[in-house]
């Protein structure tokens, strides 16, 4: 069992997924096909559950590892893995996905093929970018997840696609060429300090860089980490690097926005975790505080600007922004409590706003308008819908007893134990969740609540496709939000040797 | 009476370039007796293929040497020489219909690029540097007249006489700057070269070297469009045939460089590297800022391709600087990968170009990916592939060419490097943006012959699959 490549199945079933779009097949026919595909991928990844799977959750370390020589010159490898860190994070995208593809059965009619076939490539690259453990290798998967999400948001966005894809695109191409010189220089540093031979395993460099900091001065070590941390910083995106993120979410189709928000922003939290915190011990406690305020500023600047926004898909872009500042935050509170915090919050927020910008993507299908003041009174002509929305805001907005309040609230205990931010970040941050029940109760209100007008009078309630794709979603909302503890024990090995007390990150301070 | 003794000429040294002159002058002669003029296009590639081959069984093998060490064969010369032979064969498959469509067939066009690229050839090999000079005025006179090909045409016309001028202007710096650094070490051989300044060491500093150096350089930057010798690049390009322009953007360039890359190594003495990598770095980096910038700026495609290549001269300029095994080998994949690529850009060009019809606007380009499915796809993948985005061929050039830099110490030309490709994305991004994104109110037609599209689809495979068989390309010129 252990022999068979099971994270190399998971990452390219999609891709042959893609390959297929090249028949020339109907539109209906290749929209079932590639749900079949992504289910087939999420199918293989139920493997992976922790109990029933192959996962072991009482290791620390990387788990199904896989490597295979690349180019051995270089030292580079195609070298996957696994771990607490990630593992969940896997689930979320290959579980995500295939939601998303259905939803795409009643919002895609034109280009269906081209359509599906950049969902399931971008599938592959986030799945690359979680599961690769070699810096090179990281890398390629990393910039490969732009091109199909700017074809996606470019041909299939609204009306301002094309500024908003081009945007998306530089901005985040422009962090990455940080990161890529980092990894060269690390590489290259490693092999001058060991063997002579070029290295990009992560795993190598990372216990070279712990044991001795490769011989480098604690100055370029804190550039390194800043190199990495702008990449990583853009693609949350960071206050104030977020100003790429309205315009692609606001401009992307729906199912470009469930993938953006629900996956795509966690690859930067992802990169944190993965990279600047054993990477760079020193340099993280160096800037924790720093990162910390910019965080801080992000929850409550997200919140803010998203409370006087009239499109709701520009609401619910706004507090991404706003939400991700709690994942951040909980990162660089490097407390064992932070990060699982953080880990789950990332998974909470792919759920509840992944379903956050699929219900208004259901309302914009049948009045193609976003608009909040054209809406009204749904409560009275989609109960049902209502309902659904209603159980997601809350969670989004962090009520008891479901999915977001365990998230926030434990990385609201590690902001507060945390022993490089401490009690004023919670503070600070806690006014973030208070003003994300104000304006999305507000916006509830102003869609859901109140008299029907003429523009909603006829809206149908939620089609059984529709239904089909929240379900599941509501599902996990209510389960995580009652039991979370076996998402968190599954993670406590690897995040117990990234910022438990024996972690290079806390005993060398 | 003492016999004169004749030195061994070794003819097999020049088995490649001596192949095509032969089989172009008997083409020549069989044009006259052919009235379809794509036999001599096959008969060509026919040749082609036979110079390639010659050089099969020496590949691997010792180095060889002729005619008095004046002309060299090695490993690196025979990669060279084959990303030659096979950019020469994609320019003649671009050629064969655009040529009948534009109504410009005339059989010597074969021959020409054929005895062009004859001196081409030599240019990888030249141990000398009156051989790289009379390679180099060799090549150019068949570019002056294949720039003009589509006589009468006024661009054209105009094409071929800026690259006569600017020709002659490089040529009287390149042998000026030979005749300097003869009279400073005697000698006109590269090794003899480096032994003169070794032997020395006041000569490195010698205003005649330095001066002769200097010169010398630029007359080389001036054929592979080194800022600021770049000036002619994007009006050559626009005006000549666009087949020659692709063969210009795509072989001339690796001409050039693999004859910069002959002078550096051998004749430069290593107490003189770190200067000329300083003046190297500086160029490249100028290379990269200015023609990104200026490539921003253009809306007629061909333009933008002739700024696209003049800002590549940087980035394969910075695999020179390393002055390092790595480095030569990474110089050497990103011709090849930037010969390939530009090559399939170019042949997408060719396709938007008819008698009288010219789509070389940008804003032509229009809906072009959806309603010709294959081209658009294949350009998006060239574009991607030079804006350095992975997994494609041009990723993996950028990633070999700025580890290289980065390991001679260079890093802030790696990070000039990376962030002028942030800058190129923007204009390789716009053409997608075109093709892709936007709806067109009027469709311009489009001229892809099946020929064409072939070539497009093997083209744009092999710019994704390069980057996968990194190992094994590398492994061309292992590093010794």
């Amino acid at each position: 069992m252990t022999s068979l490549p099971i994270l190399s199945l998971i990452l390219w079933l999609p891709l042959v997924g893609a390959l297929l779009m090249l028949v020339p097949l109907p539109a209906r026919t290749a929209k079932i096909v590639a749900l079949l595909a992504s289910l087939a991928v999420f199918v293989v990844s139920l493997l992976l559950i922790p109990g029933i799977g192959l996962f072991n959750s009482h290791t620390a370390g990387l788990q199904l590892t896989e490597t295979m020589a690349w180019i051995p010159s270089f030292g580079i490898n195609y070298r996957l893995g696994i771990d607490g860190i990630s593992l969940w994070l896997v689930m979320l995208t290959t579980f995500l996905t295939p939601l998303t593809i259905l939803s795409t059965f009643e919002s895609v009619s034109t280009r269906v093929r081209a359509f599906e076939a950049f969902m399931l490539m971008l599938e592959t690259g986030m799945l690359g970018v979680f599961l690769a453990q070699d810096l090179f290798l990281f890398y390629i998967f990393w910039e490969f997840t732009l091109v199909p999400m700017y074809f996606l948001i470019g041909i299939w966005g609204g009306q301002r696609r094309i500024y908003a894809t081009v945007k998306f695109f530089l901005y985040t191409f422009t962090g990455s060429v940080f990161m890529l010189l980092a990894i060269i220089v690390l590489g290259v540093v490693y092999g001058r300090s060991t063997s002579g031979q070029v290295n990009f395993d992560l795993q190598a460099v990372t216990k070279a860089i712990q044991a001795n900091g490769l011989g480098l001065s604690q100055t370029t070590l804190r550039w390194l980490f800043l190199a990495f941390f702008a990449a990583f910083a853009i693609k949350v995106p960071m206050w104030p690097f977020h100003s790429w993120l309205p315009d692609a979410h606001t401009e992307a189709p729906t199912a470009g926005s469930v993938i953006l928000a629900g996956v795509m922003l966690k690859l930067g939290a992802y990169g944190f975790l993965r990279f600047n915190l054993p990477l760079f011990p020193e340099a993280t406690h160096f800037f924790a505080p720093a990162i910390g305020v910019l965080a801080v500023i992000g929850i409550i600047y997200g919140a803010l600007v998203a409370f006087p926004q009239k499109d709701i898909k520009k609401l619910v872009a706004y507090s991404s922004v706003s939400h991700m500042g709690f994942v951040v935050l909980g990162i660089f509170a490097l407390t064992p409590e932070g990060v699982h915090g953080a880990i789950l919050q990332m998974v909470n927020h792919g759920l509840s706003t992944g379903a956050l910008f699929l219900i208004v993507g259901f309302i914009y299908e049948r009045r193609h308008t976003r608009d909040i003041e054209a809406f009204g009174g749904l409560w009275k002509v989609m109960p049902v819908y209502s309902f659904l929305s209603l159980v997601i805001i809350l969670s989004s907005l962090g009520l008891p007893g479901l999915n977001g309040f365990v998230g926030e609230a434990t990385i609201m205990f590690g902001t507060m134990k945390s022993a490089v931010l401490g009690w004023p970040f919670a503070a600070f941050g806690l006014t973030g969740v208070i003003l994300a029940a104000v304006y999305l109760l507000w916006m509830f209100r102003k869609v859901m609540m109140g008299d029907v007008n003429q523009n909603t009078a006829a809206m149908r309630d939620v089609t059984r496709t529709e239904l089909a794709i929240l379900i599941p979603l509501i599902v996990l909302i209510i389960g995580i939000g009652l039991y979370a503890s076996p998402f968190f024990r599954t993670m406590d090995p690897s995040i117990e040797a990234l910022v438990g007390p024996g972690s290079k990150l806390v005993a060398n301070r | 009476m003492n016999s004169m003794q004749i030195p061994a000429l070794n003819w097999a040294v020049i088995g490649a370039p001596l192949v095509l002159i032969v089989w172009a002058t008997v083409l020549m002669v069989v044009d006259l007796f052919v009235a379809n003029k794509r036999t001599i296009a096959y008969l060509g590639l026919a040749g082609l293929v036979a110079a390639a081959a010659i050089l099969i069984p020496y590949f691997g093998g010792q180095a060889m040497s002729g005619f008095s060490d004046m002309v060299v064969l090695d490993d690196t010369a025979i990669v060279l020489q084959w990303i030659l032979l096979l950019a020469t064969a994609i320019t003649i498959f671009l050629s064969i219909d655009h040529l009948q469509r534009l109504g410009i067939e005339r059989g010597e066009y074969y021959p020409l690029m054929l005895f062009t690229t004859s001196a081409m050839l030599l240019m990888a090999q030249g141990n000398n540097l009156i051989v790289l000079f009379l390679a180099l005025e060799w090549l150019s006179i068949g570019l002056y007249v294949l720039a003009g090909f589509a006589y009468p045409k006024i661009r054209s016309e105009e094409a071929a006489m800026k690259y006569l001028l600017y020709g002659s202007f490089a040529a009287g710096f390149l042998i000026y700057g030979v005749a300097l650094l003869y009279g400073a070490t005697g000698t006109v051989s590269l090794p003899g070269i480096a032994q003169a300044l070794t032997n020395s060491p006041g000569l490195a500093s010698n205003p005649l070297t330095l001066v002769g150096a200097a010169m010398i350089l630029i007359g080389f930057s001036y054929k592979i469009s080194i800022v600021p010798f770049h000036m002619w690049t994007p009006d050559v390009y626009e005006g000549s045939p666009t087949p020659v322009a692709a063969y210009m953007s795509a072989a001339t360039k690796v001409a050039g460089f693999a004859a910069l890359l002959r002078v550096v190594q051998i004749a430069l003495p290593p107490a003189l590297v770190p200067q000329v990598q300083a003046a190297l770095a500086i160029l490249a980096a100028l290379t990269m800022i200015v023609g990104n910038l200026a490539a921003v700026a253009q809306t007629n495609i061909k333009r933008m391709l002739a700024y696209s290549s003049v800002a590549h001269a940087g980035f394969i300029l910075v695999g020179l600087v390393a002055f390092s095994p790595g480095g030569t080998q990474a110089f050497l994949y990103y011709l090849l990968s930037y010969a390939l690529t530009n090559l399939g850009a170019f042949a997408v060009v060719v396709a938007l170009e008819n008698e009288g019809e010219e789509h070389f606007a940008l804003s032509d380009l229009a809906g072009l990916g959806w309603r010709r499915p294959v081209m658009g796809a294949a350009m998006a993948i060239f574009m991607l592939s030079l804006a350095g985005v992975p997994p494609l061929a041009g990723f993996f050039a950028k990633f070999l060419v700025f580890t290289a830099a980065y390991r001679a110490g260079y890093w802030w030309l790696a990070l000039i490097g990376l962030l002028t490709s942030v800058v190129s994305a923007f204009y390789y991004l716009r053409i997608i943006v075109n093709m892709y994104m936007r709806e067109s109110e009027t469709a311009p037609r489009t001229f892809a012959t099946p020929l064409l599209r072939v070539g497009l689809v093997v083209s744009a495979l092999f710019v994704i699959v390069q980057g996968l068989l990194t190992y094994p390309v590398l492994q061309l010129v292992p590093l010794r």
